[in-house]
C-alpha cells in the first residue's frame, strides 16, 4: 500500500518528505526504544513513536522506513523537522493515540 | 574496488544531535559500492549504537572505517569512564543510561548485544578512567 492511501484513509498530517508518499508501505512498527526500532524495525516500514527529537531522523534513515507516525498530538520541534526535510523522511503527525493509530493501520494493511 | 576506502569521525560526548553522521557516511558509501543490502543494515545498526554510546557515555571520542572488497572493519576509541565490568555491560537489558536518555528511548540494554549480533568479529576492550575501544568486522559473503 502506498504512503498516500494511509496518509488519506487516517487524516495524518505531513510534515515533511511531501515527494515520498508514492513510497510503499511494507508494515508497521511500533516502539519508542530507539535501539528496538533499529534492530526490529524493516525497510519500508512505519514507525509508529511519541519519540520527537533529532535521533528519530536517523533511526528512519539508517533503517529505510517509509514514514514517522508521531502519535498523541505531540509538538515537534523546527530542527527536527528540517533535518527531516533535508534527509528526505516523512514525519506525520495526528491527534489518536498509538493504540488507535495502530488499529486502523492494522486494519489497512491485514484486513 | 581494489584499495582501502576510509573514513574517520569525531564524535563529541553529550552531542545528540549529530548522532548517526558517521554511520550514514558509511552506509552511503557501502550503498555506492553496491553491497548486498542486508550486510549494509547490519553495519547500520552495529556503527549507529557505537556511536551512541560514545555520546551517552564518553567525552569525546572517534569512529573509524576501512572498506576493503572482502569486509569492513568499524573502529570506536573514546576517551570515557571504560566499562568495569564488561560481561555485565554486554547482557542485554543492562544499561546505566540516566533517566534523561531513557527518556529519548535510548538506554533499553541492547548496543553492545546488537553490535555484537551485527558483526561477523566484536572486540571490546575497556580501562576504567581512561576509555573503551571497539572494533566490529563484517564480511561481505
Ligand atoms: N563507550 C562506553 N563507555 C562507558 N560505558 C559504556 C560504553 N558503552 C557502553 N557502556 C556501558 O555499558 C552499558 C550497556 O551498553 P549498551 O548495551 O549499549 O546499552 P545502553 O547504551 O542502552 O545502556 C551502558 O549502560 C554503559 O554502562
Ligand atoms: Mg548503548
Amino acid at each position: 500500500m502506498k504512503l498516500s492511501s494511509i496518509v488519506e484513509s487516517i487524516s495524518l498530517e505531513v510534515k515533511t518528505g511531501k515527494n515520498n508518499l508514492q513510497n510503499d508501505v511494507t508494515g508497521v512498527y511500533i516502539s519508542d526504544l530507539l535501539s528496538d526500532v533499529m534492530a526490529n524495525s524493516k525497510e519500508g516500514n512505519i514507525w509508529i513513536t511519541l519519540q520527537t527529537h533529532l535521533n528519530i531522523v536517523a533511526v528512519a534513515g539508517l533503517k529505510n522506513l517509509s514514514g514517522i507516525i508521531i502519535v498523541g498530538n505531540r509538538q515537534i520541534q523546527q530542527d527536527v523537522l528540517q533535518k527531516a526535510e533535508s534527509e528526505k523522511i516523512t514525519v506525520m503527525s495526528t491527534p489518536l493515540p498509538a493504540f488507535e493509530v495502530a488499529g486502523k493501520l492494522y486494519q489497512l494493511l491485514n484486513g | 574496488m581494489d584499495e582501502t576506502i576510509e573514513g574517520s569521525f569525531q564524535i563529541i560526548g553529550g552531542n545528540f544531535a549529530n548522532a548517526g553522521e558517521a554511520s550514514m557516511q558509511l552506509k552511503s558509501k557501502l550503498v555506492e559500492l553496491g553491497i548486498d543490502e542486508a550486510i549494509i543494515r547490519r553495519a547500520a545498526i552495529a556503527t549507529f549504537e557505537a556511536e551512541m554510546n560514545v555520546i551517552i557515555y564518553a567525552a569525546a571520542g572517534r569512529l573509524q572505517y576501512y572498506i576493503t572488497p572482502h569486509e569492513v572493519t568499524i573502529k570506536i576509541d573514546d576517551m570515557g569512564p571504560g566499562i568495569e565490568n564488561i560481561e555485565l555491560a554486554m547482557q542485554e537489558g543492562y544499561s546505566t543510561a540516566p533517566d534523561w536518555v531513557r527518556e529519548m528511548g535510548w538506554g533499553a540494554g541492547m548496543g553492545l548485544p546488537n553490535m555484537k549480533k551485527n558483526s561477523d568479529e566484536f572486540k571490546i576492550d575497556s580501562v576504567v578512567g581512561e576509555g573503551t575501544t571497539v572494533k566490529m568486522i563484517i564480511h561481505f559473503s
